[in-house]
This record gives structure tokens, C-alpha cells and sequence, in this order.
């Protein structure tokens, strides 16, 4: 039986385009000097550390290396996750697995991704097969736009109901500190006068690239309890992987077999049979709205072809029964390495009652995914109980 | 005393120094046994060409030792169609470096992900139409050949729509 594990602070830095005046080690410093005041503790504390990077990005051979002083790893035992979209993810979950298997009591987890630094399309589009990709992918956006008109086509959705997602996500995001695009006035009609990145991909219908760093600290049962009131437990992970090339399941968006395989192996854990009425909030890895839109169906929060309904009856906003992305989400923020673990954070602010202006009242049970590289799929669980 | 222990002057807020670095790097990557085949059949007798999975059918397009959902040997190969069916498809209008070349690619183009009569999965490649209201799902296209080719998947100029 694994150990019952707990992630017991967070921290983020405030994420934006650039960060000019510091650089990534600084950057890092920040997420986890936040996350240690956050949980009371010093280094000296922490048993083992856990980090999250997308080493073409910066162009930093070794990153862990170079910035050790900034997550202050001197000698202690560290690994380096590089898993794309799912990084965050991907490292807060192997941290799950160190702290389950007892192996190490008190665990941080950092991702971090400074894009401002690099050419984040170019380095994107090294995730496809030379021979095969490379030629024709311009980056992610691309890559989702293509995938989008498949979704856009079986499923009825229309640019209106991609624009009600980038508005509901720009608007939580003014709730957030963190988040980088805060749109408080932002309207549908605003979106689709948005010039197309690719049909049928207009700029508010896709992410921002930030600069920004995340943090978490995570604790086995008896620590849990001493270090925070109310912990986020850890219920269950699961990750899923898809096959190689992008043709491979030319349906990506509309049959994401990574993340039904992945959310259902969570939910199946937990006794969730309709995660609308069974979850509190979700904190999900969209980096298009119409991205969101499918991944309702492949989450399970609607049947196919209902998303549209979904947004348009607002069961997915702050005052519906399950609300998306109170943080803002993807659209809002992006600094890969940082991304996916920003969902775990962002989950487990909820579960603790941390989440300021962007609470869901009495949330109890929190679904937290990532999403990405050759299109896998994490998922995690976190839970009052 | 000659050793100075006071701080230097604090910089300005946001003053933050920036330091370039050019990363101009070529990359060689061996194609592999399956891939060869297939391009030196595309180059010397404008054919295409998938393997099949003798488990679950599937025509591989690209072309693979292991099927992934088998967890098996592939086997023979099966010549597929120049001709195929939308599957997804896009006008590309963002500014973007061709990592190929380190050039800008003109834009517009059109690019999709077209499953050739025959294949199983399917295939990225450029369109010739870069007119979005005239693309579609589900629309069929046939590849357009170069006349000298080099063993690459741009011996196929772009696809074409029919009719």
C-alpha cells in the first residue's frame, strides 16, 4: 500500500512575458522561497527535490545544474523531468511516487520555464519526427490548429463557443495574482475580431507564452498534518501515453485516447462515475479553447458533441456546477515547465481554502491534468480526505 | 584596509542586462531501415508505401518496425494510394522560422493531415490551396509530384483538392 501523501504549500511567481530583471536561477529562487515560507520550513527540511524544465526552451544543457543554488539542492538527492506539456505534471507526480513509496518523507517540486529567453515555436517544433513533421508544423499553433478543425468539424462547435472559453479564462485570471493575461473587459465579439494564427485558430483562442516558476512541497501523512491545517491529499495519478506520430490518431482532439485512458484510471481510483456532479473544480491543461472543448468530452464532462452546451449553459464558469480553470488556466498563463504544475498548485489551493478571490466555496475534490508533448496525458486527484 | 566591503550601487528597477547567444547548430539523423526503403521508392519510382500489422491490420504510414498497439512485428509492405481524404487541415498565417532552413516560411500555406487510400494513419503534408472557406474536412486530395526528387517527403510538391 503506498503512504497517503499530502502537498502541503505552493508557490508561483507573478507570471508575465518577461522577466527581464532577474534571470531563471532568480526565477526559481522566488517559486521556492514562497513555497518553503509557505509550508514554514528551510531547506535543511526538505529530503529530496524534484525538478521540472524543457531544456530547448532556454537552450541550458543541464539546467538543474546550473541553477541548484536556485532551488537550493546542494547534495541532496534531485531528478530532472522533461516530459513536455506535462512536466509539471510529470514531476509533481514522480515526487508523489518518492514521498508513497516512503522512500523520502518531505519533498519539493519545481518547474520552471523562462520562454522569454528562447524561440519557443522553434523549439516546438523539434517534438516532431524530422523526416515526417518538422517540415510542415509551425510550432504548437499549427500543430492545434489542425487538430482543432477535425474537433471543430465532428463536434459542431462554433467559434463562438471557442470565444466564450478564452473570455471565461481571461476573466478568472483577474482573480489570480499570478495569472499573466488578465482581460477584465474582454468580450466574444473582441476574440473573434482576433486575426486568425491558423484557421481556425485566432490569437485569443491561444495561449501566451510566460516567464514564470512553480512550487510545491509535499509531505507524507504524519508531516502532512503538522505543516498545514488542511492538506490537499494526493488521491490518485495516473499519466498515459499516445503513439509516435501525429497521424498516428489523426482524431487527436476529437478521440484523445491518452486522456480518457488517464482521467478514467483517476476517477475509477476515486469512485467517480460523473465527475460533473463529483468534482468540486478542475484545473486542466488547455492551451487552446478549443482544446477545452474537447478535452469536456474526453474528461467526461459531457457527452460528444455537447461541449458547446457546456460553455454556453456556463456549467463550466465560476457559478456553475463544476468551474474550469478559476485560475485561468493555460490560456492565461504559460511557462511550460511551470504549466502543468501550476494545475496541481492551482488544485490544491482549492482543497487547502488558499485560493483567495478565485475560491470555489467548499471544495473537496479537485481533478488536475497536463497535456502535451506528443500528446500525453497526466492526471492527479486531490482530495480533503 | 584596501579591500572594499560596500555594495556596488543597486541597478534600476526592471534594469535588467540581456546577453545574446546564436544557436546555429546542423543536425545529421539517420532515417533508419523503414524509412530508406520508403523514401528511395518515393524518389525512384514516385510510389508510396506503408507496412502492415499482422495483428490488428493496420497500414502504417510512416512505415515501422513495431506497431505500437500490438506491441508486434510489422510485416509486409502495401503500396497505398497519391490520393487521400482530409482529415484535419489548416491555413498557417503566424510568422514562423522553418527549423529545416532557419528561413522565415511564406505565409499563407496550407498544411493538413491526410489519410492516403490504403493507410491506416495518416500523414502531414503541405496544401496548394490556401483559401480556408475552400478546405475541408473530409475533402479529397492527390499528391503532386516533383520531377527530380532527393528522397525527402517534400518529393511530394504539396496535395492538390479534387474536383
Amino acid at each position: 500500500m503506498p503512504h497517503k501523501v499530502g502537498i502541503v504549500a505552493t508557490g508561483q511567481t507573478k507570471h508575465t512575458a518577461k522577466r527581464t530583471d532577474i534571470n531563471l536561477r532568480e526565477l526559481i529562487t522566488e517559486a521556492v522561497t514562497r513555497a518553503l515560507d509557505d509550508a514554514g520550513l528551510r531547506m535543511s527540511d526538505i529530503d529530496a527535490v524534484m525538478l521540472g524544465n524543457m531544456e530547448p526552451f532556454e537552450g541550458f544543457m543541464l539546467p538543474e545544474l546550473w541553477s541548484v543554488e536556485g532551488w537550493g539542492g546542494l547534495g541532496k538527492p534531485a531528478m530532472k523531468f522533461n516530459t513536455g506539456g506535462t512536466v509539471g505534471t510529470s514531476t509533481a507526480i514522480a515526487a508523489y511516487y518518492f514521498a508513497a513509496s516512503g522512500i523520502y518523507d518531505t519533498i519539493l517540486a519545481v518547474g520552471f520555464e523562462k520562454q522569454s529567453e528562447g524561440h519557443t515555436q522553434t523549439a516546438i517544433t523539434t517534438v516532431g519526427d524530422p523526416l515526417w513533421e518538422r517540415t510542415m508544423m509551425a510550432g504548437a499553433i499549427g500543430n492545434f490548429a489542425v487538430m482543432a478543425s477535425t474537433y471543430v468539424h465532428e463536434s459542431g462547435v462554433t467559434e463562438e463557443h471557442a470565444a466564450k472559453i478564452a473570455v471565461k479564462s481571461r476573466r478568472n485570471a483577474c482573480n489570480n495574482e499570478y495569472a499573466h493575461l488578465q482581460m477584465p473587459n474582454l468580450t466574444v465579439e473582441e476574440v473573434l475580431a482576433s486575426p486568425y494564427l491558423a484557421y481556425p485558430v485566432r490569437r485569443l483562442d491561444f495561449c501566451p507564452q510566460s516567464d514564470g516558476a512553480c512550487a510545491l512541497v509535499l509531505a507524507t501523512e504524519a508531516k502532512a498534518k503538522k505543516l498545514a491545517p488542511q492538506p490537499a491529499w494526493i488521491k490518485a495519478v495516473a499519466t498515459a501515453h499516445e503513439q509516435q506520430y501525429m497521424g498516428d490518431s489523426p482524431r487527436r482532439l476529437a478521440d484523445m485516447r491518452s486522456q480518457r485512458a488517464a482521467s478514467q484510471r483517476v476517477y475509477k481510483a476515486c469512485g467517480i462515475s460523473d465527475p460533473v456532479r463529483d468534482l468540486d473544480v478542475a484545473e486542466i491543461y488547455e492551451v487552446a479553447t478549443y482544446a477545452e472543448l474537447a478535452m469536456y468530452e474526453n474528461l467526461g464532462f459531457c457527452a460528444p458533441g455537447q461541449s458547446g452546451k457546456l460553455i454556453d449553459h456556463g456549467v463550466t464558469t465560476m457559478s456553475g456546477q463544476l468551474p474550469v480553470n478559476p485560475s485561468g488556466g493555460v490560456l492565461a498563463t504559460n511557462c511550460i515547465g511551470a504549466t502543468a504544475m501550476i494545475r496541481v498548485a492551482e488544485a490544491a489551493l482549492q482543497i487547502m481554502g488558499k485560493a483567495g478571490k478565485r475560491q470555489v466555496p467548499g471544495a473537496k475534490l479537485a481533478l488536475a491534468t497536463g497535456y502535451g508533448g506528443n500528446a500525453w496525458t497526466d492526471a492527479l486527484i486531490l482530495g480533503r480526505e | 584596509m584596501s579591500e572594499k566591503t560596500k555594495n556596488p550601487p543597486a541597478g534600476k528597477k526592471d534594469e535588467g542586462l540581456r546577453v545574446p547567444w546564436l544557436l546555429s547548430v546542423e543536425y545529421q539523423y539517420a532515417a533508419g531501415q523503414f524509412a530508406t526503403r520508403f523514401f528511395q521508392e518515393l524518389r525512384d519510382n514516385g510510389r508510396i508505401w506503408g507496412v502492415r500489422c499482422p495483428g490488428c491490420q493496420r497500414v502504417y504510414i510512416p512505415p515501422r518496425p513495431v506497431c505500437g498497439i500490438c506491441a508486434g512485428k510489422t510485416g509486409e509492405w502495401v503500396e497505398v494510394g497519391d490520393e487521400g481524404v482530409i482529415v484535419g487541415c489548416t491555413v498557417v498565417n503566424v510568422p514562423f522560422i522553418d527549423p529545416m532552413t532557419g528561413e522565415q516560411r511564406p505565409v499563407p500555406y496550407g498544411f493538413a493531415i491526410i489519410r492516403l487510400d490504403g493507410a491506416s494513419t495518416a500523414l502531414y503534408h503541405f496544401l496548394e490551396e490556401t483559401d480556408p472557406k475552400k478546405l475541408g474536412v473530409g475533402k479529397r486530395v492527390k499528391a503532386v509530384f516533383r520531377p527530380e526528387r532527393k528522397g525527402t517527403l517534400l518529393d511530394i510538391k504539396h496535395f492538390r483538392l479534387l474536383d
